[in-house]
């Protein structure tokens, strides 16, 4: 009998599934792929437009002031605090009341959903100075140091912990302490970032009577700690055990071979987990909005309250100033180029481990 | 101390048994290991006897579980006393594995000296002769000479176990331990290695296991041969000594027939 004649009964239901599976397979990599894709590209695409040249350069500007350019414009409002606040007439300044024509004073800014919409006729020209004219001012150097301010300090603090423990884990494994730690570990690693926000709110926020970066750089820190355990332990029992005892054959106690033998051969997957402990701090928010505040102006100060990337989107992509979604857009670009660039350092230096 | 270097040092075992846990490798175990000889330890797979070389330098206790009833001397001085740190034993007993040992992350010249540095030596000018010395000793000067900055690895199989045993002999142990020093090597590097270890013998007391025959028969003074029994309900395997003799009686007239019978591949 030929090859294809002795082919089983169910030869073609069995083609027919094994490519129907193959086919769900690829769709779904696609899907999975997709939002992904898309998140980057329009941040890229976005952000990438409010790119001005003293993007990098400069701070946050209020929008009215147009990068230090005086408007002269009077249907333009200065900024809500540039003018001495008036309890009978709150919108002073905010130029509702001086836009021509609109019969909806004290009601509604134009540009906004209740704008007359349902009305066309009624609809006020727009002025030369509408809020859409203005252009992006200002920058994100503020956001950019205290971001890296914030998370490098984290790291500073997260290193020397996570690096013992996960040595601790990996070197004397068959310990019931060990046992718990990685435990705590995987709890800790799977805690919502806002509770450790609120517990360093609690105690050293609250304490300490100040939004702080310092209270931000623990935040952070706590949420590190358990990736770089667990990044440390990983590499470390990935080194071949010949190695620890080729050390011990010469005499060598465990925390000698340990820090002159072992972590330096599982270096680079280490360092690859400090970055992804890094890119993940670097785009936390929830913590960051209890402990650092956030800031308007440039601060190297980290007992103050201190910008940072995320709570900028967080609060310039609801503004009415179309200059400040620019900014929030701006910064996201800015956030989404670090970690992608950290995550692809990581790669990076675990293709050349594994070489 | 200097007329023990001069004499040559030996190792003792008396009735020792190694354990994993509950079960127990080998029946208790007494052998004598003569100074600046090379001692062979044959035996099938599964008899024990890498594992009896483990515990001669308290190696085998750093298993999870690994347990050992029984002592070893080393000059009189018993390596098991509870008073003695193993990493001590260590520095006086070197030991060599199956698979060389080049640290990745260091040069040649380092992998020497990091057993030198973690004794305490620091003079760079001491480090040098020393690393030198092991090198020359080890047979490998000539072909790393030019090349110490490079990574361990960049070497050959071969080249890196001499390195391996260059490393263990700069600390100036008494003793050298090799566990199936080349069974990862191909015969022209074999061939090194046992010159090597016949260079060696005025120096060290030596003891080798192998899965070679004819290895333990090219080098070695006196063969140790080990079995496997299964006994009781489970047939549990367990190691047993049956014979220690001159290499050449050992594969001449052995006193064991069960001896003949391995040596000739009957059992084992």
């Amino acid at each position: 009998m030929s090859i294809r004649a002795s082919a089983p009964r169910n030869y073609a239901w069995r083609r027919f599934v094994g490519r129907l599976m193959q086919t769900l397979t690829i769709v779904a990599t696609t899907l999975a792929i997709v939002p992904l894709l898309l998140i980057i590209g329009y941040v890229l695409y976005r952000g990438g437009a409010s790119l001005t040249p003293g993007f990098f350069t400069t701070d946050y500007l209020p929008p009215a002031l147009g990068g230090g350019i005086e408007f002269t414009d009077p249907t333009v409002p200065a900024p809500i605090g540039e003018q001495p606040f008036n309890p009978d007439d709150p919108f002073a300044g905010v130029g509702i009341d001086s836009l021509p024509g609109t019969g909806l004073e004290n009601e509604t800014i134009p540009g906004t959903a209740a704008d007359g919409a349902s009305d066309p006729a009624a609809q006020p020209r727009p002025p030369e100075g509408d809020l859409t004219q203005i252009t992006a001012q200002g920058g994100v150097r503020h956001g950019i140091v205290g971001t890296l301010l914030v998370t490098i300090f984290a790291l500073l603090l997260a290193i020397p912990l996570g690096l013992l423990a996960g040595i601790f884990l990996a070197e004397y494994r068959d310990n019931s302490v060990a046992t718990v730690v990685r435990f705590c570990c995987d709890v800790l690693s799977g805690a919502p970032s806002i509770i450790v926000g609120v517990v360093a709110f609690v105690l050293i926020v609250a304490p300490t009577q100040t939004y702080s970066g310092w209270a931000g750089s623990v935040a952070l820190a706590v949420l590190m700690v358990p990736t770089i355990t667990r990044a440390t332990e990983e590499m470390l029992k990935l080194v071949p055990d010949s190695t620890r005892e080729g050390a011990m054959a010469l005499g060598a106690p465990t925390w000698w071979s340990t820090f002159t033998v072992v972590v330096p051969t599982a270096l680079v997957g280490i360092v690859t987990g400090v970055l992804l402990a890094f890119a993940r701090g670097a785009g936390e928010t929830a913590p960051l909005l209890l402990t650092i505040q956030g800031s308007n102006k440039l601060s190297f100060d980290m007992n103050e309250p201190i910008a940072a990337l995320p709570l900028m989107i967080y609060k310039y992509i609801e503004s009415p100033f179309p200059s400040e979604n620019d900014l929030a857009w701006g910064a996201a670009f800015v956030l989404t180029v670090l970690v992608l660039i950290v995550n692809i350092l990581a790669r990076a230096l675990t293709r050349r481990r594994t070489r | 101390m200097m007329t023990g270097t001069h004499t040559g040092h030996t190792v003792t075992v008396r009735e020792l048994a190694p354990f994993y846990g509950k079960r127990q490798v080998t029946r208790p175990i007494s052998v004598e290991f003569a100074p600046r000889r090379i001692t062979a330890m044959i035996g099938p797979s599964g008899c024990g006897k890498s594992t009896v070389l483990r515990c001669l330098n308290r190696m085998h206790e750093s298993i999870p579980g690994a347990r050992v009833s029984g002592s070893v001397l080393l000059d009189g001085e018993n390596v098991y006393d509870s008073r003695l740190d193993a990493t001590l034993v260590r520095r006086k007993i070197g030991m060599v594995f199956q698979q060389p040992i080049a640290l990745r992350t260091r040069s040649i010249y380092e992998n020497i000296a990091v057993g030198l540095r973690l004794n305490g030596l620091r003079a760079q000018a001491e480090l040098d002769a020393r690393v030198e010395a092991s090198l020359r000793a080890s047979a490998l000067w000539d072909e790393v000479k030019d090349k110490l900055g490079q990574p361990g690895t960049a070497l050959s199989g071969g080249q890196q176990q001499r390195l391996s045993i260059a490393r263990a002999i700069a600390v100036e142990p008494d003793v050298l331990l090799l566990d199936e020093p080349c069974s990862a090597l191909d015969p022209i590097a074999t061939a090194k290695i046992e010159e090597l270890l016949l260079d060696l013998r005025d120096r060290y007391t030596i003891v080798i296991v192998t899965h070679n025959m004819q290895q333990a028969a090219r080098v070695s003074d006196s063969t140790v041969v080990f079995l496997v029994e299964r006994t009781g309900d489970t047939q549990q395997p367990i190691g047993l000594l049956i014979e220690h003799s001159p290499t050449r009686e050992v594969f001449t007239s052995p006193k064991d027939p069960r001896t003949e019978e391995y040596i000739s591949g009957r059992i084992g």
